[in-house]
């Protein structure tokens, strides 16, 4: 299977696609404890190969398993609007065990983003087709749960949830 | 045994055209009529094939409420409900649990699309899609897409323990609404 919406613009994104060897998409659920596993893991990954590996992370949030899963991706996205995307991704996963409305609160503040004007991107259509879009994209590219990854624009079923799978990349 | 059972078959549903798959059985294919069925959905209400007429129907067989790869099916396509309703199109599960487990597993996924139980007489409705597994006897984890008028416009046999996705039936939709 093959991503139906190529990395583009509107994605949030580590590393630059253009340069990189490996582009790794996931379709991740915040509140999903398999993304909660992979998400230090992805991490160190992306880290430690900054010139090789660029990173992009789609929502896919299971909303009827998931309570949380909604509006954690809301504020993550609504927290890219000022430029803290990824600053808050990597909050809501680090403390995936304490996701709540309120804790979510409280990582705006601790990231230090103008309250008022999250609210307003949290509750503008534009932000709620985002995810959508992201949702709607991963269905028709072959996501049947999460975290999905794709690499270089194909599915890839090769992580077992080790550092050591992600690293093969690179060397093959 | 197995070769009695799809004599029957064809003997109920003369029209049907089979295709042979894995397990002996024949899953129904695109272009066949899509035999009729009346389930409980809930322990007091049945749902019939022709309650959906004029309407895309997308059946969902599976093997069992519970198992961990069903589950994970179920809880997606609960996610996809605004997504098949743009194609005109709703969606029901079936397998050979009764209604009073489908009761309790759908109230614990939260699931807001009927579950209609083929279990009495067993699997007759997996049978007669070609969908039924004689071993284990539960329904294959299987997909079809059926148009307004009745007529199978896609169908899909997933391996049991594979997750198949929705991919498949947003494309069969997709072609189905442009061709409608």
């Amino acid at each position: 299977m093959s991503l139906t919406i190529p990395v583009n613009e509107n994605d949030h994104i580590v590393g630059d696609p253009n340069t990189a060897k490996i582009v790794l998409v996931e379709y991740g659920d915040y509140q999903c404890p398999h993304c909660g596993k992979a998400f230090p893991i992805v991490k160190k990954f992306v880290d430690e190969n900054m010139k090789d590996v660029a990173f992009v992370f789609r929502n896919f949030p299971l909303k009827d398993s998931h309570p949380y899963a909604m509006v954690a991706a809301a504020t993550a996205e609504a927290s890219g609007k000022q430029g803290k995307f990824w600053e808050m991704h990597d909050m809501i996963f680090q403390s995936q065990g304490n996701l709540n409305e309120e804790s979510l609160k409280e990582y705006v503040n601790a990231v230090g983003l103008d309250s008022s004007m999250l609210e307003e991107h949290i509750n503008s259509e534009e932000l709620k087709n985002k995810i959508e879009e992201d949702f709607e994209g991963g269905v028709r590219s072959g996501v049947n749960g999460t975290p999905s990854f794709f690499v270089n624009g194909e599915k890839w079923e090769g992580y077992d949830g080790t550092l050591q799978s992600l690293s093969g990349l690179l060397s093959e | 045994m197995q070769s009695s059972n799809e004599n029957s078959d064809l003997e109920k549903y003369p029209e049907n055209k089979f295709k042979p798959l894995q397990n002996n059985t024949m899953i129904l294919e695109k272009g066949t009529s899509a035999p009729d069925f009346e389930l409980n959905a809930t322990p007091d209400q049945k749902l019939k094939r022709s309650d959906f007429a004029g309407k895309n129907l997308i059946l969902v067989f599976y093997p069992a409420d519970w198992s961990p790869v069903c589950g994970d099916q179920v809880a997606l396509y609960n996610e996809m409900l605004s997504i098949f309703h743009k194609y005109n199109a709703d969606i029901v599960g079936i397998s050979v649990d009764s209604s009073w487990c489908h009761d309790a597993f759908s109230s614990d996924r939260k699931l807001h699309y009927p579950l209609l139980a083929d279990f009495n007489p067993k699997g007759e409705v997996s049978k007669a899609y070609g969908v039924y597994n004689e071993e284990n006897g539960t329904s294959q984890r299987a997909l079809f897409v059926i148009d307004g008028e009745g007529i199978i416009q896609w169908s899909y046999l997933s391996p049991d323990g594979i997750n198949p996705g929705a991919d498949g039936i947003i494309e069969a939709l997709e072609t189905l609404t442009k061709n409608q």
